[in-house]
């Protein structure tokens, strides 16, 4: 009933900030239309609708961590937080009210760059579905990155931080722009040990049907969300029972 | 009935001593204001009052639970209206107040039930389906204080409730506290005198952390020798706590 009543807040605060949703689904779609164009006049391997959505969705994804992290931390700085500390809502309650909420954001997220590509010429198929369930991973790596940031740092802060270095970071080593092979040598290491560019892979793989390469990828992106959601449980945790908690 | 039994309550931040052994009894149905200038310790032991930090020595204890043992229990007897307007800017009056008693553990059904009461009792029908984010400083007021009463508390810490407000929208939350009165518990903090001596039952003032004096309006000025409250209340906190 507490995980309910939180979880409905915090959705309804979300969706209910139009400019957050139009630009958080509208850009990743603008991207995706542009590239499209670049693909249909200079054919380029790596804009093939097939290769292009499932990293314009990783893409996307980071505009998840940026809803979440700006709700928290725009609660904490208010006073609503201290509100909800004072209640009788457990960490548990906090944890799950925050996170549920973006689960449906982050699946339409994903749904709204496929019905693109489908309108794009991606061949509707099974690998589809296969592929969106392949990102769920990523997307609850991106809402803990929202998470422990949003516990961590002020709403300013979080702008800067989920808005511009996560949304480049997400962008440029995910192997969606261009080939990190061409550019090889410690950039090469830094995207392959990151997980953006494994979320990428996975999620072409199923794409293309071919399900048995989707793994070791996936295994990066699972890993990477279970680390980052227990260090964002951990840390709001520790915040909650903390002098600083607001 | 004691509402609240204050033990020794301490709190430290590495070398500033906030609160140093606060000692103090408040009776069920008690208007109690907690007085003091700025860093005096009254915002951190309301803070330890209510769970939200934990103090360094000493305990509490609010009807029969221990803020250190039982947190958990105190938390569902008690709400806060906190010192900035703490309302979700984007649910409407009505979704605020369901918010609340969802997260305090009642059912959609009663939580409507009680949503419409609420609305009425707080004269707010005309603005239920407005979001809070579009209210006037004065009804975000009333709405924040409208969601610490909606869980039905029994202790109710309202922390400068009319801070920032005009003349007309602190005498309406003036009444609304004086027609809680005698029902719940109430501890006020406030910096404004002429408050606590009209709304208060006692007033305790606060210190350098420590309370320094502690009385009815009447006792206090009494003990100052005074005439006016905020006289007494200058000579009580000290000159040095002043400058």
């Amino acid at each position: 009933m507490r995980t309910r009543a939180l979880a409905l807040r915090n959705y309804k605060e979300m969706v209910r900030d139009k400019l957050n949703i139009v630009f958080g689904l509208g850009f990743p779609v603008i991207i995706m239309l542009l590239l499209s164009l670049i693909q249909s006049n200079i054919p380029v391997s790596l804009f093939e609708i097939d290769r292009l959505t499932p990293g314009i969705a990783v893409f996307g994804l980071s505009f998840i961590s940026l809803f979440s992290g700006m709700l928290i931390a725009k609660d904490r700085v208010s006073s609503f937080m201290l509100r909800l500390f004072t209640s009788p809502l457990t960490a548990e309650n906090f944890i799950l009210g925050y996170t549920i909420p973006l689960l449906p954001l982050a699946i339409a997220q994903i749904a709204v760059c496929f019905i693109v590509a489908l309108l794009l010429g991606l061949e509707v198929s099974v690998s589809i579905l296969m592929s969106i369930l392949v990102l769920l991973p990523a997307a609850l790596l991106f809402i803990a990155i929202g998470l422990l940031c949003g516990s961590v740092f002020t709403d300013k802060q979080v702008g800067g931080i989920c808005g511009a270095l996560l949304t480049n970071l997400s962008a440029w080593l995910s192997g969606t722009w261009f080939d990190v092979n061409l550019v090889g040598g410690a950039f090469k290491a830094i995207a392959n040990a990151l997980p953006f560019i494994h979320a990428v892979n996975a999620g072409r793989a199923a794409l293309a049907g071919n399900y048995g390469a989707i793994f070791p990828d996936l295994w990066w992106v699972i890993g990477y969300a279970a680390v980052m959601m227990g260090l964002a449980i951990a840390v709001f945790t520790h915040k909650m029972n903390s002098d600083s908690a607001v | 009935m004691i509402a609240i039994e204050a033990k020794s309550l301490t709190k430290k931040y590495k070398n500033i001593t906030a609160v140093d052994g606060l000692n103090l009894t408040i009776e069920q149905g008690e208007l109690f204001a907690l007085l003091g200038v700025n860093g005096a310790g009254k915002s951190t032991a309301i803070k330890m009052l209510s769970c939200l930090t934990k103090p360094t020595e000493g305990d509490a204890v609010l009807l029969g639970d221990s803020i250190i043992d039982a947190p958990q229990a105190v938390k569902q007897k008690i709400n806060v209206s906190p010192q900035e307007t703490a309302v979700a800017p984007n649910l409407s009056v009505r979704e605020n107040l369901e918010l609340i008693y969802g997260i305090y553990g009642h059912d959609r059904v009663s939580a409507k039930k009680k949503t419409n009461e609420m609305i009425k009792s707080f004269g707010m029908t005309e603005i239920s389906e407005q979001r809070a984010k579009t209210l006037s400083g004065g009804w975000q007021r009333r709405l924040s204080i409208a969601m610490a009463l909606i869980s039905e508390p029994q202790i109710l810490f309202l922390d400068e409730p009319t801070l920032g407000l005009d003349v007309i929208a602190r005498r309406e939350l003036w009444k609304l506290i004086t027609d809680l009165n005698g029902k719940i518990t109430i501890i006020l903090t406030t910096h404004y005198l002429e408050e606590a001596e009209s709304l208060a039952d006692r007033v305790g003032i606060m210190s350098k952390g420590k309370l320094k004096a502690l009385g009815t309006p009447d006792e206090l000025k009494k003990e100052a020798g005074t005439e006016k409250f905020e006289d007494a209340f200058l000579l009580l906190v000290g000159k040095e706590a002043v400058l």
